[in-house]
């Protein structure tokens, strides 16, 4: 079954809530929704599921238009991220409760909520009550519970956002595992680019009401289309600067220029926009184009360290692995590996390199 | 701003905890030591206690044995109030009707500071963390993590606490601005110098934020270090698997005549030299998989097949199965990754070799 929405737009008076918007998402496939809290991440899954009307467009389903069709009438199943249980429930009878609504069978459900128990390791807990488990135990208890259910759509809203940090992690790994053979279509909302790399599949970044791209996520990762999706996919922030192409060159600050690619030396001279993300600027002299700056501030994380340097009235941020420490306030030299520069044009738009 | 030692440490939320029964305790017994000025992360699963030591350092919560010294005065008995802390929680705790600068400004006027004072420090503490532009705003107008921005400012803005205590600070913010405040609270702590005590259970907030993480599992420390101690010689298998993303890669083992730990009947070379004293345990080899990497041509290592592999920009992480075992590995982003059948190689000073979960010396 595949998604498709048509030109969907959300408009309240003179509010745009969603702009209209195109997208056939990947059938029986996994698709993420990526961007920052009012993206319109929640809206346009609610405008998916039905939970909404679009002011125009429409919404299409297997090559039916369900526009207007309520949920009720249709196998979705959506996860909040702020989950929900019935209290006076056991966890099981919680897990089971859309397989009874449906009528399954009693060894039939005893089957599917010990199998989606087992995997959300919630099986030493099935006979308690949600008020007897941790914030984190009662999550897994409700993504459970919308799991269990046979649904041709599943919509997850944040869903691992109220979890322990090694509990989202397995989870990451599990979920894309969990539907594969399930012939479900999945999306899956979240505020954080790394998750949405984990989970492969298909990626759609998000920035104020618009859906900015949409393709496989390492592709979207390493070839944005423009800055905001640029931006939106990058975890640590990517590095922006303001430069200027000057013949064959690409100036970013007196002493601080390179070769322009290929493609762009035909453009005409002026201001164009570089981003670098922090891996590709490495600390010491390295190969790359050299710079010096003040350290602003040095963190080590364990296996990776962050450098946080003051270079052309601007904030960069070099990320590299291992252990490198730098005294604050002091001149340190870093290496731009240019090569996976990425360049944009005065609206923000891919200069193509 | 205080030394803080915890003595003896013990807590149970039950009327009548028995000594004997470890399920009564949700903190067992417990010592540690913080000095002046230090930045230190209570770092666990939900459940692990942190948040317990957390409250009774703060004095919220009495300890069932034990004491709590704040520069060798006993404060064990002492409200909150009477500790001279500052607090920031998990959610935004702001007074909706006030301006900015008079959120900032509560925690001082409360204490009868006089009024030139307390305009001097809301400015330098509004300039620290970028907050000058909306002094005069309401806060109800902010964003949430504009709010914690003020939490954060409110409990910064008093320089003669003992201490500021952290309580997930960061969970509710979004990943681009958490890693904006993240930086910003490294580099208070760098500039004021007051001890800090941050509690989480997210591993990049800790480490990149303390110089000591104290690790904890079901009541109990694990492990008190350096981030850099726990990444590359995590005491307990526990420690290995927390802190890494993916956590250490744990292979049992056995231990031969020869005191060489082997796997699946493959000797692997580790940072234990003579692991025989393990003998007769339950053995583990374990490897970050940052240090591991696939063999060159002509290289011998471990035999393994490729199941699966995801992209995450940076780097790449390997699923490589030997028999039963899953072996995670990551590749760098321009790194060599073989198709399907491969050989993994070990980096010997960062294999360690674990017995019944503690680490072989």
């Amino acid at each position: 079954m595949s998604l498709e929405l048509r030109e969907v737009t959300l408009r309240d008076g003179a509010d745009v809530h969603i702009h209209p918007t195109t997208l056939a998402l990947a059938p029986q496939g996994f698709n993420t929704l990526l961007g920052e809290t009012l993206a319109g991440k929640t809206t346009l899954l609610r405008l998916m599921a039905g939970l909404v009307k679009p002011s125009a467009g429409s919404v299409w389903f297997g090559g039916r238009d369900v526009t207007g069709v309520a949920v009720q009438q249709r196998r979705v199943s959506m996860v909040y991220q702020q989950f929900i249980n019935y209290p006076n429930f056991s966890v099981f009878d919680n897990i089971a409760s859309p397989l009874r609504v449906a009528g399954t069978s009693g060894a039939d459900t005893q089957a599917r909520v010990g199998r989606i128990a087992e995997l959300l390791k919630l099986t030493p807990l099935l006979d308690r009550k949600p008020a007897e488990l941790s914030g984190g135990q009662q999550q897994r208890c409700a993504l459970a519970r919308a799991l269990v259910k046979d649904a041709e759509l599943v919509l997850l809203d944040e869903p691992l956002a109220n979890l322990d940090y090694k509990l989202r992690e397995s989870l990451r790994d599990e979920l894309p595992r969990l539907f594969a053979d399930r012939g479900c279509t999945v999306v899956y909302a979240t505020t954080e680019p790394a998750e949405a790399l984990m989970l492969g599949g298909h990626v759609a970044t998000m920035h104020a009401g618009r859906i900015t791209q949409f393709g496989p996520a390492a592709a979207v990762y390493r070839d944005p289309v423009d800055l905001t999706s640029a931006r939106v996919f990058s975890d640590p922030p990517i590095n922006v600067a303001a430069a200027r192409k000057r013949g064959e060159l690409i100036v970013l600050a007196e002493g601080v220029q390179w070769n322009a690619p290929g493609a762009l030396r035909s453009l005409p001279d002026g201001e164009i926009t570089v981003a670098l993300r922090p891996h590709h600027v490495r600390p010491g002299p390295q190969a790359g184009v050299p710079v010096r700056g003040r350290v602003l501030i040095s963190e080590i994380s364990g296996s990776e360290s962050v450098v946080h340097f003051a270079l052309a009235d601007g904030a960069w941020v070099s990320l590299v692995n291992g252990i490198h420490s730098h005294p604050v306030g002091q001149d340190a030299a870093f290496a731009l590996d240019v090569a996976q520069c990425l360049y944009f044009d005065a609206a923000g738009r891919r200069l193509a390199a | 701003m205080a030394q803080i030692h915890l003595r003896a440490l013990r807590h149970s939320y039950r009327a009548r905890p028995r000594d004997e029964v470890m399920a009564d305790w949700a903190l067992r017994e417990l010592n540690l030591d913080w000095r002046n000025g230090g930045a230190y992360a209570l770092l666990g699963p939900s459940g692990c206690g942190k948040s317990t030591l957390l409250n009774i350092v703060s004095g919220l919560l009495r300890p069932t044995h034990g004491q709590v010294l704040f520069d060798e005065r006993d404060v064990t008995g002492l409200e909150p109030g009477e500790r001279n802390i500052a607090q920031v929680f998990q959610f935004p705790v702001v007074y909706d009707t006030m301006t900015v600068a008079d959120n900032l400004a509560f925690p001082l006027r409360n204490r009868g500071l006089p009024e030139p004072q307390v305009r001097s420090r809301v400015r330098e503490i509004a300039a620290l963390l970028d907050l000058e532009a909306t002094l005069d705003q309401r806060a109800a107008g902010l964003t949430a993590d504009g709010k914690q921005k003020i939490s954060l400012g409110r409990g910064l803005v008093r320089a003669d606490v003992a201490a500021i205590l952290f309580d997930e600070p960061l969970t509710v913010i979004d990943p681009h601005l958490k890693w904006r405040l993240r930086s910003k609270l490294k580099e208070l702590h760098q500039r004021l110098g007051v001890t800090m005590i941050y509690v989480t259970h997210d591993q990049t907030e800790a480490l990149t934020f303390a110089d000591q993480v104290v690790v904890m599992d079901n009541g109990q420390v694990v492990q008190a270090g350096t981030p850099v101690e726990l990444f590359e010689r995590p005491r307990h298998t526990f420690v290995g698997h927390f802190i890494g993303s993916p956590g250490m890669n744990l292979l049992p083992c056995e231990i031969d005549a020869a005191g060489v730990a082997r796997f699946d009947g493959h000797a692997v070379p580790t940072a234990v030299a003579d692991a025989s004293a393990a003998r007769g345990k339950l053995t583990q080899i374990g490897v970050r998989p940052e240090h591991l990497r696939f063999a060159r041509a002509g290289e011998t290592g471990l035999p393994v097949a490729i199941e699966r592999t995801s992209d995450l920009g940076r780097v790449t992480v390997v699923d490589a199965r030997h028999g039963e075992q899953l072996i995670k590995v990551l590749v760098a982003e321009a790194g060599h990754l073989p198709s399907r059948d491969a050989s993994l190689v070990f980096d010997m000073r960062h294999t360690q070799v674990y017995a019944d979960g503690w680490i072989v010396e």
